[in-house]
């Protein structure tokens, strides 16, 4: 059974900020129905009463001593940066200014 | 000085130790290996010549001065590429991290090179850690030394076979649903999951962080566990960590050549039913029997959840994969696209065009369980399916000490065989999937040879933190029998 169509990969896409070109939302809602179809067996376990497992091994949040200590430094956090400026990661303009051209960088 | 091919990390590491050989002559003779034959077979993404060397002779001057070298003296490890490296490229094999140099080392190679071990470079994985094959890499696939038509199992596919091909003398690898201990299987060698958060996750680059367990891959059940030993701890910048001591994993593996007087060891009978290649089940139902002759106990038990386990997993992975592999977008690190005149166009244009087909299909996926209204019947579900598997193993240790299966139903298949069908690729990982969901250890070791000559592996899983009777059961078997000494041919002139 075909729950998921064309309209609903690319609106998820959209909100997973993917860009997928025709063929690959076309591939990707045959390959996401049939993974669907797969896990519908699950809807057979009855798990009434049972507490959601959320992780692997019993667990308390441990908190550390709130002290200040060395971390990576500015140089070493914009070493890989694609763009940057000063010491800012670069990216396109988010507010667009009244009157400019659109920023085609 | 011995020959490397098929040296097993200790018997390295005693011998830099004790000064009959130098690490830099090790270090160098693994990487003629590595230039002569690893072209054909694709295990390492980056080879690091130079800082292997320099290691090395670190390794030497310490043995020279009469300082301790460390119990790993000198052992060329190959380390898998989503495991951060200082200063060397880490891309999980993806085009999104192309040219990504991290500025911080993961704990678990921290402390393997500070006992010692060198690290000649990294090796190739599907990218993310998302598959079974090695065929996702954006590098091209690894190919399985014991035959090059066929695939090395995955997701840690390079380190699995760089082992096997004696490209180096152990490994680190990652195993989010069977990610070291499926392709250990397919390639002969030995590969161990421990309990969840034995292993520090800090520096490993998440794909499901409820599910992800880093651990390492030896020639032999003791290499294997002289590298957990190292590995293995609590770690303050990984809070899942767990605080308990690391066990004495070695001895445990070398207690295993007296015999297993005392051990009952559990068979579930939902892990051999239809779709189970004969041959991979005539060697698995020899290698339970050999356990019965060192003495174990052989007891049925029944894990009555397995067959949810795939569904189970797929959804919790993809939910978790579609969160973590958000922070690839473009502005940070990696890839970014030469044409985007908007922020969200950015995005989605960088993750467009670096992701592969692969981790798209697990975001989407991820991205639809969690949508509002979908979310409780799929996450939701998942998640109290989850408990049950887990509980099916906490019912079972009740009667027995370890549980031996296949680790994999399939001996390796062909490139291309099961790539075109994503459903049939997740279902390679029936036997693998349920540790990890349990979040308990779990080794697979080499037990047998199909008549077309390709290794089959058996699975031995111990309750949370019992990596010492998984290493006892495996050394037990490994005593009594020599399929871990059985080489791949060496392919080239």
């Amino acid at each position: 059974m075909a729950r998921i169509g064309p309209e609903e990969v690319r609106e998820l896409a959209t909100l997973a900020r993917l860009q997928l070109s025709e063929e690959e939302v076309a591939r990707m809602t045959g390959d996401l129905a049939a993974i669907l179809d797969y896990v519908d067996a699950l809807r057979a376990l009855d798990t009434t009463d049972v507490e959601p497992m959320t992780h692997a091994v019993p667990f308390d949040c441990p908190l550390r001593a709130d002290r200040v200590a060395p971390s990576l430094s500015v140089e070493e956090a914009l070493a890989n940066a694609p763009r940057r400026e000063g010491s800012f990661f670069e990216v396109p303009r988010i507010v667009p200014v009244a009157g400019a051209p659109e920023d085609e960088s | 000085m011995i020959d490397v091919r098929g040296a097993s990390a200790v018997a390295l590491a005693d011998g830099v130790r004790a000064g009959k050989w130098r690490a830099r002559d090790v270090v160098d003779r693994y990487l003629d290996r590595i230039a002569r034959l690893d072209p054909a077979l694709g295990c390492y993404l980056l080879v690091d010549a130079a800082g292997a060397r320099r290691q090395a002779d670190a390794v030497d001057a310490a043995q020279k001065a009469g300082r301790d070298p460390g119990p790993l003296a000198g052992v060329p490890l190959g380390i898998k590429d989503i495991f951060c490296t200082r200063g060397v490229e880490t891309t999980c094999a993806s085009k999104i991290l192309r040219g990504f140099v991290p500025p911080y080392e993961s704990t678990a190679t921290t402390r393997l090179g500070a006992a010692g071990a060198v690290s000649l470079g990294k090796l190739n994985m599907d990218e993310f850690a998302m598959g079974s094959s090695t065929e996702n890499s954006s590098a091209g696939p690894t190919r399985n030394p014991w035959s090059p038509a066929h695939v090395p199992g995955g997701s840690s596919g390079g380190s699995a076979a760089a082992v096997a091909a004696s490209l180096c003398a152990g490994a680190t690898g990652t195993d989010t649903g069977g990610s070291i201990r499926q392709p250990a299987a397919l390639c002969g060698v030995v590969g161990m999951k421990p309990t969840y958060g034995r292993v520090s996750r800090y520096g490993v680059i998440a794909f499901a962080s409820s599910l992800d367990h880093p651990g390492p891959f030896g020639r032999t059940v003791e290499d294997a566990a002289a590298l957990l030993e190292v590995m293995a701890g609590p770690d303050p910048l990984d809070a899942t960590s767990i605080p308990q001591p690391v066990g004495a994993y070695r001895q445990a593996a070398r207690a295993g050549a007296a015999g297993l007087a005392g051990v009952r060891l559990g068979v579930p009978t939902e892990y051999f039913q239809a779709g189970m290649d004969p041959e991979v089940e005539t060697s698995v139902r020899a290698a339970i029997d050999e356990l019965a002759r060192a003495g174990a106990k052989i007891v049925p038990v029944s894990l009555p959840h397995t067959k949810y386990a795939i569904a189970t997993y797929y959804l919790i992975c993809t939910a978790e994969a579609s969160s973590n592999l958000a922070r690839f977008d473009g502005v940070r690190y990696g890839h970014r696209t030469a044409q985007a005149r908007s922020l969200d166009e950015l995005y989605a244009k960088t993750r467009g065009e670096g992701f592969g087909a692969e981790p798209k299909r697990r975001i989407m996926l991820g991205a639809y369980v969690l949508r509002a209204g979908y979310y409780e019947a799929y996450y939701g579900k998942a998640l109290r399916a989850r408990r049950k598997i887990a509980d099916d193993f906490s019912a079972a240790f009740a009667g027995c000490d370890a549980i031996v299966t296949p680790t994999s139903p399939v001996p390796a298949f062909k490139f291309g065989e099961r790539s075109a069908d994503p459903l049939q690729m997740y279902l390679a990982d029936v036997y693998t999937v349920a540790p990890d969901l349990a979040g308990i250890p779990a080794l697979s070791q080499p037990c047998g040879l199909t008549r077309a000559g390709l290794p089959i592996g058996l699975q031995t899983i111990g309750p949370a933190l019992g990596e010492e009777i998984c290493f006892r059961v495996a050394g037990a078997f490994e005593a009594r029998t020599d399929w871990h000494q059985q080489l791949p041919p060496d392919a080239a002139p």
